[in-house]
C-alpha cells in the first residue's frame, strides 16, 4: 500500500491570511490518518477555528497545498466540492442550526441533501435525537432550546450521515460533564466505526479521558508537533498527550 | 450505558435534487413572498393586453390583405356617359376573358352616386352635373401584383385608352404599414414587460438570498450543490409566479373582454377582422406559463451567480 493511501488529509506548508492582514496560520504541515482521533488545542486566537474552516472546506488557504480524500483541493473544480463535503460531519462553534426548522429537520438535513427519502429518515433521525437526549424535543425549534440542547442537535446533525471525517469545534462547551462524556462516547463510537475525528477543545478533562488520541497544538498560528505524531508514520500514545497539553 | 446508534449505511449516494415537502421549509414562503406575486400579476396583465392588441392588429391586417390581395379596380375616365358605360362593359368583357380573372362586376352608377353623395351631394346624378368615372371591380385568382396589374392595364389600354387599373391593396398599403408599426410596438412592449418582470424577480431573488444567507451557507457546507440550493428558490419563485400569473391573466382577460365588447359594437368589417380566434386565446393563456418559466430562470441565474462567489 502506498504512503498516500494512509492519508485522509494532508496539509503541506499551508498559510492563511484574511485580506491584507498578517497570516493567522503559518507553515502548517500535518497529516490526518484514517480512523484516528485528534484533539486540536490552543489558546483563544491561536487559529483553531481558521484551521477547522479549511478542513470543512469553507476557506481556501492563501498558500500551500491541501489534499483531502485523495483530491488536491487547490485544483479541485468547484463543482466537485459538494461530494467532498458530504464525507464530512461538522459541529460548528456557534452550532449554525437553521432557526426556523425543528430539531428533526435540522438533523435530517444532511440526509436530505444526500438524497435520502423522507420515509427512510424518521428512524435514524429519531434514534439519533434520542441518543443525544432530545427524544422529547423533536419538534422544537432552536430558538426555544437551551445552548446545550442546540449543541446536541448540532452534534446529531454532524454524525447522522456517518461521515469519514468528523470535525467538532468546542463540542462540549455548553453541556454538563455527564452529557460531555456521553457525547464523547458518541465520537468514540464513530471513531471505532472508521470515522476520523478531530475535536477542538479547551477541556482538559476531555483530553485526559482519551489518552490514545493525538494532540494538535496551535500557538499563534503555528502548529506544534513535538512528537512527530502528525507525520507519517504516526506515533500514537500517552507521550503525545502529555507533551501536548503540558506545553 | 446504551451503545450509540449505528447510523445506517454510509451515504454513497449520487448528488440528487432535494425532495419532499419539508425541503420547502428551508426558505419559508411567508418570508420571501413579499410583493413579487403582485408585481408579476401586473406585468402579466399588461403583457396579456399588449399581446391581445398585437394579435388583433395582426389578424386585422391579415384579414384585410387576404380580402384585398386579389382585388382590382378599373376606372373609365370618360366625360361622355354613353361612351363611358360602353367602355365599362367592354372592359368587363375583356377582363373576364382573361384567365387570371375570376369575377368581374361593373359598379352601377347609382351606387357610385350614393357613395359620393356625402361629399358632392346630388351633383353627380343631376342633369349636367360633374361626370364621375365608371368603375369595374375585378377579382383575380392570385395576388394582384404590380406586374399583373400592369399587364391587365396594357390589355385594356389597347381598346380603351381612358382605362386605369389599380390594385386595391396598394391604396391601403400606408394603413397596413401604420397598423404593422403598432403591432411591432406591442411586441416591443411585451419585451420590455418581460425585462421588467425579470428585473423584479432578480431583485426579489437577491433579497431572498440575502435574507436566507445563513440557511444557504449551512446547506452549502453540508454538501448541498448549487443546483439544489437554486432549486429551493426556483420553487418559491415558481409558486409566486403561478399566483401572480393567474391573477394577471384574469385581469388581462377581463380587460380584453371589455374592450372587445366595445369594438364588436362598432360592427365594422375592418374591426371585426381583428377578432381573436381560439388559437389566439391559447397564446394569451400561455403567457403566464412563459412568465413562470422566465421567473424561474431569472431566480436560478441570480442564485447561481451569488453562489459562485462562495467556495
Amino acid at each position: 500500500m502506498s504512503e498516500r493511501a494512509h492519508e485522509l488529509v494532508t496539509f503541506d506548508n499551508v498559510g492563511l491570511r484574511y485580506g491584507t492582514e498578517p497570516e493567522v496560520l503559518r507553515d502548517l504541515s500535518f497529516t490526518l490518518f484514517p480512523g484516528s482521533f485528534y484533539f486540536l488545542t490552543g489558546a483563544s486566537g491561536a487559529g483553531k477555528t481558521s484551521l477547522l474552516k479549511m478542513l470543512y472546506l469553507a476557506q481556501r488557504p492563501s498558500r500551500g497545498a491541501i489534499r483531502m480524500f485523495g483530491k488536491d483541493l487547490i485544483t479541485l473544480p468547484r463543482e466537485q466540492m459538494p461530494q467532498l463535503r458530504r464525507k464530512l460531519g461538522v459541529v460548528f462553534q456557534n452550532f449554525r442550526l437553521i432557526p426556523h426548522l425543528s430539531a428533526f429537520d435540522n438533523v435530517a438535513l444532511p440526509l436530505r441533501v444526500a438524497g435520502v427519502r423522507d420515509a427512510e429518515l424518521t428512524e435514524p433521525v429519531t434514534e439519533m435525537l434520542e441518543w443525544v437526549g432530545l427524544g422529547h424535543r423533536i419538534e422544537a425549534v432552536p430558538t426555544t432550546m437551551s445552548g446545550g440542547e442546540q449543541q446536541r442537535v448540532a452534534i446529531a446533525r454532524a454524525v447522522i450521515g456517518r461521515p469519514q471525517l468528523l470535525i467538532a469545534d468546542e463540542p462540549t462547551g455548553n453541556v454538563d460533564p455527564e452529557m460531555a462524556q456521553r457525547l464523547l462516547q458518541l465520537f468514540e463510537r464513530m471513531n471505532s466505526l472508521g470515522t476520523t475525528v478531530i475535536v477542538a477543545t479547551h477541556d482538559i478533562n476531555l483530553l485526559r479521558s482519551m489518552p490514545d488520541s493525538l494532540i494538535m497544538r496551535l500557538q499563534k498560528g503555528n502548529l506544534l508537533d513535538p512528537t512527530g505524531a502528525l507525520r507519517y508514520p504516526p506515533q500514537i500514545g500517552r507521550r503525545a498527550l502529555d507533551e501536548g497539553i503540558g506545553k | 450505558m446504551k451503545r450509540p446508534p449505528l447510523i445506517g449505511r454510509s451515504l454513497a449516494r449520487d448528488l440528487v435534487p432535494f425532495g419532499g415537502k419539508r425541503v420547502d421549509r428551508l426558505v419559508p414562503r411567508s418570508r420571501s413572498r413579499g410583493p413579487v406575486p403582485w408585481v408579476i400579476a401586473i406585468m402579466i396583465a399588461l403583457t396579456v393586453m399588449a399581446a391581445a392588441a398585437g394579435i388583433a392588429l395582426g389578424n386585422l391586417i391579415d384579414r384585410a390583405e387576404s380580402d384585398l390581395s386579389g382585388a382590382l379596380t378599373v376606372q373609365i375616365i370618360e366625360a361622355n356617359a354613353e361612351v363611358r358605360d360602353a367602355q365599362a362593359q367592354r372592359a368587363a368583357e375583356l377582363l373576364i376573358a382573361d384567365s387570371a380573372v375570376t369575377s368581374v362586376r361593373v359598379v352601377p352608377q347609382e351606387e357610385l352616386a350614393q357613395l359620393l353623395n356625402p361629399w358632392i351631394g346630388d351633383t353627380a346624378t343631376s342633369e349636367g352635373g360633374i361626370p364621375i368615372p365608371a368603375l369595374v371591380d375585378a377579382e383575380l385568382a392570385g395576388v394582384a401584383s404590380a406586374e399583373e396589374t400592369a399587364r391587365l392595364n396594357a390589355l385594356l389600354l389597347e381598346e380603351i385608352p381612358t382605362a386605369r387599373v389599380d390594385a386595391q391593396s396598394a391604396w391601403l398599403r400606408p394603413v397596413y404599414d401604420a397598423l404593422s408599426s403598432l403591432r411591432y410596438m406591442a411586441l416591443a412592449l411585451i419585451v420590455l414587460l418581460a425585462l421588467g418582470s425579470a428585473a423584479a424577480v432578480w431583485l426579489a431573488a437577491r433579497s431572498a438570498f440575502s435574507t436566507h444567507r445563513q440557511t444557504i451557507e449551512i446547506v452549502h457546507l453540508l454538501g448541498g450543490t448549487d443546483r439544489q440550493i437554486a432549486q429551493i428558490f426556483q420553487r418559491t419563485v415558481a409558486f409566486d409566479a403561478l399566483l401572480g400569473g393567474a391573477v394577471g391573466l384574469a385581469l388581462g382577460s377581463i380587460a380584453i373582454w371589455l374592450v372587445g365588447g366595445r369594438f364588436a359594437a362598432i360592427d365594422s368589417g375592418i374591426v371585426t377582422g381583428g377578432n381573436l380566434r381560439l388559437i389566439d386565446w391559447a397564446i394569451l393563456f400561455a403567457i403566464p406559463l412563459g412568465g413562470i418559466a422566465l421567473a424561474m430562470l431569472t431566480a436560478r441565474a441570480t442564485v447561481l451567480s451569488a453562489l459562485r462567489r462562495m467556495l
